[in-house]
């Protein structure tokens, strides 16, 4: 898309801006109508009861929408990292394992610094975005220094993560009985800062709020500094972006890092959250990982999108929790999801579509 | 001895699913389409294959079912990936967004219908495994190679390491394959010479759908007595395999073969008496497949053979 326009060199108007939202949504319509479709099928009488719930169960009462505000929150985390790594060209395939890797830093503060009083929460966000950091150092440093494709180096190191933090939980913070994490302190909680009371009745918390400020974070970042600029060049042209004098090895590093302390603050988020929330030692990998590379690719890899998709991914959640009510399975949610992204693939000839409009249109009025 | 022999059947479990699901990853990739979907791709075939085996096994069993249901899985793994063909080359889509899509819509489908079609309405699909060979007759029988090769195996190890053979002679030594590979690192030049780049690639992706499906089969059939709408990541450890081997079909059987090794030490260390004396946590043997892959690949990845084309849509009016 973007090299087409350099190769070019002819400056056609950019209706990236116009075609994401739009194409997105078109892309939530036909997701949408092919989920009632499915209702139809497997339930003819009820499906517009089903249907119901996916469009209004996020907004049933204060509750449900406390709860979309606190599912979204990981995944909007965990899909920031990958809508990063995408932004300077790196497919972060590797935020399951940078999550769980974060979760444990959060859960060892959490359970073990119990002296740090009021700022243990804060401390174990820190460790959470430290400990997720370092996780994706490693993928970052292998692709730097000795040219390793990062969505290999991220698969084996999701596994490794998921192992090493079950290892570690099981001779460190332990609970037999239940064969997860201990509780954490209630210090170690994140405050609430009164939306719960807004929201009675919902595990929300602070932590959207600073999910929402991490993506503003990342938004000026990407897209206001030179540091942003110099990681976004590198993704476009390794080579060139050193030519200009930029350290390449360096921004690869930094993108990956930066990326990798997200999900981990994504990890933090949740597991920190006072909702009853401990990590589970089984060998299965955080899927909040790769519900982030969904998150990603429905936000178009920008921030605010990422936040919108989030939202959304999370909203028909929480009303696909509410269809099993009329006897639908949950999973008609995931095909729903998995048609929405599908079909935002096609932003590219939608934007075709629009441009040649536009065009057209121009061309009429000179 | 015996430990040995064990081990190399164990090895085998492991490697034909990751080569035989790499090798299609493999064309994909070479002509020009990179393909994120194979855990999608096996999670379907499996499914369908699965499913087959479910509903007659009571009129057949042994390998007659199994033959019918590796045709079942191919065509059902090839048929789903024409979603992700279509996105990629009709439609000009980011190729991992159509991926990511068919990776998430393939277990909600198949736990989905699995619901539906079955009686019992569970997700599981339960089957009876007919189809392990105790010995294989004559061949079984030669002294060490016998034991290795030929006992306690299944009519898929044969299958997969046939594909391997033909894979290879497809890609490098018939015009399919040259005209293949040029779509995948020079699309303009191979269409300025006449070669149907849309049709190459789909070309491509339908063969990736149909080893993914039946890799997916290979899967469940030789781990496993029922199908939970997971293969538990070997689609993504089949993409790494697929780069750890660089594209070329010899250099990702050795890397299959690796990798189903390391997992093999990591899956049965506590039946081997001299691993069980070291005394370490079962937890290392667990990582030991994943550090030693990184650690390989950091000696191996200088030159990056990657296709030159690959994950860029083909436009035939782009300059």
């Amino acid at each position: 898309m973007k090299t087409r326009k350099e190769k070019t060199g002819f400056r056609i108007p950019d209706l990236s801006r116009a075609a994401g939202p739009i194409s997105s949504i078109v892309a939530i319509a036909v997701g949408l109508m092919i989920g009632f479709i499915i209702l139809l099928i497997s339930n003819p009488a009820r499906a517009l009861e089903g249907f119901a719930w996916i469009i209004g169960g996020g907004i049933n009462s204060a509750k449900d929408l406390g709860n979309v505000l606190y599912y979204a929150t990981p995944i909007i985390m965990t899909g920031l990292s990958v809508a990063f790594a995408f932004r300077t060209s790196l497919f972060n395939i590797g935020a399951s394992g940078q999550f769980i890797v974060g979760a444990l830093g959060a859960v060892l503060v959490g359970v073990k610094c119990t002296f740090l009083g009021s700022f243990q929460w804060v401390v174990g966000l820190l460790a959470a975005m430290v400990f997720g950091a370092v996780w994706a150092l490693i993928p970052g440093l292998l692709k730097a220094y000795n040219n390793v494709n990062e969505v290999i180096s991220c698969i084996m190191t999701n596994y490794i993560g998921m192992y090493l933090v079950n290892w570690i939980v099981k001779s460190t913070v332990y609970h037999q009985l239940t064969n997860r994490s201990l509780p954490v302190a209630n210090e170690a909680n994140i405050p609430k800062l009164g939306l719960d009371k807004l929201f009675p009745g919902s595990s929300i918390n602070g932590g959207f709020i600073i999910a929402v400020l991490i993506c503003i974070f990342a938004y000026i970042l990407l897209n206001k500094t030179t540091f942003g600029f110099e990681l976004k060049a590198c993704g476009y042209n390794r080579f060139a972006s050193r030519y200009a004098g930029i350290s390449e090895k360096r921004s690869i590093i930094m993108a990956m890092v930066i990326s990798g302390a997200m999900a981990g603050i994504g990890g933090g988020l949740l597991y920190l959250a006072g909702s009853g929330k401990y990590i589970n030692v089984e060998d299965v990998l955080a899927p909040e990982g790769f519900t982030g590379i969904s998150v990603a690719l429905l936000g178009m890899s920008h921030p605010i999108g990422t936040l919108f998709a989030g939202l959304f991914i999370a909203y028909i959640t929480v009303g696909g929790s509410y269809m099993q009510l009329a006897g639908f399975v949950p999973e008609i949610i995931d095909i729903i999801t998995a048609t929405v992204i599908y079909f935002a693939a096609f932003a590219l000839i939608m934007r075709n579509l629009l441009q040649r409009f536009r065009l057209r249109k121009g061309g009429e009025r000179t | 001895m015996n430990t040995l022999f064990f081990l190399i059947q164990q090895t085998m479990f492991f490697t034909i699913p990751l080569l035989v699901v790499a090798l299609g990853g493999m064309f994909s990739e070479r002509s020009g389409v990179i393909n994120i979907a194979l855990e999608g791709i096996m999670i379907m075939g499996g499914f369908c294959s699965i499913l087959f085996i479910s509903f007659m096994q009571d009129t057949m069993a042994g390998q007659p079912l199994l033959l019918l249901a590796i045709l079942i899985a191919m065509i059902s793994g090839a048929v789903f990936s024409l979603l992700h063909a279509y996105a990629s080359i009709n439609m000009k889509a980011d190729q991992t967004i159509s991926g990511t899509a068919l990776n998430l819509m393939a277990p909600a489908v198949s736990i989905f219908a699995a619901r539906m079609i079955q009686p019992s309405g569970v997700q599981q699909i339960q089957f009876t495994n007919t189809f392990r060979i105790a010995k294989v007759p004559v061949l079984g029988d030669i002294p060490i190679l016998g034991d290795m090769f030929f006992q306690n195996v299944y009519l898929t190890t044969y299958i997969g390491v046939a594909i391997l053979i033909i894979a290879a002679i497809l890609l490098y030594k018939t015009k399919f394959g040259l005209r293949l590979r040029a779509c995948g690192e020079h699309p303009q030049a191979a269409d300025s010479v006449g070669v149907n780049v849309y049709r190459m690639r789909y070309a491509g992706v339908m063969i990736s759908g149909a080893l993914g499906g039946l890799g997916g089969l290979i899967f469940v059939v030789t781990t496993s007595t029922n199908f939970n709408a997971t293969v538990a990541g070997y689609g993504f450890l089949a993409l790494a395999v697929l780069i750890f081997g660089q594209w070329n079909p010899w250099r990702i059987a050795l890397a299959a073969l690796f990798f189903g090794f390391m997992k093999t030490i990591s899956a049965t260390y506590s039946s081997i008496p001299w691993l069980v004396q070291l005394q370490v946590s079962g937890y290392v043997y667990k990582m030991i497949p994943y550090i030693a892959t990184l650690v390989v690949l950091v000696f191996s990845s200088r030159n990056s053979q990657a296709p030159k084309a690959a994950g860029v849509p083909y436009d035939q009016g782009a300059r």
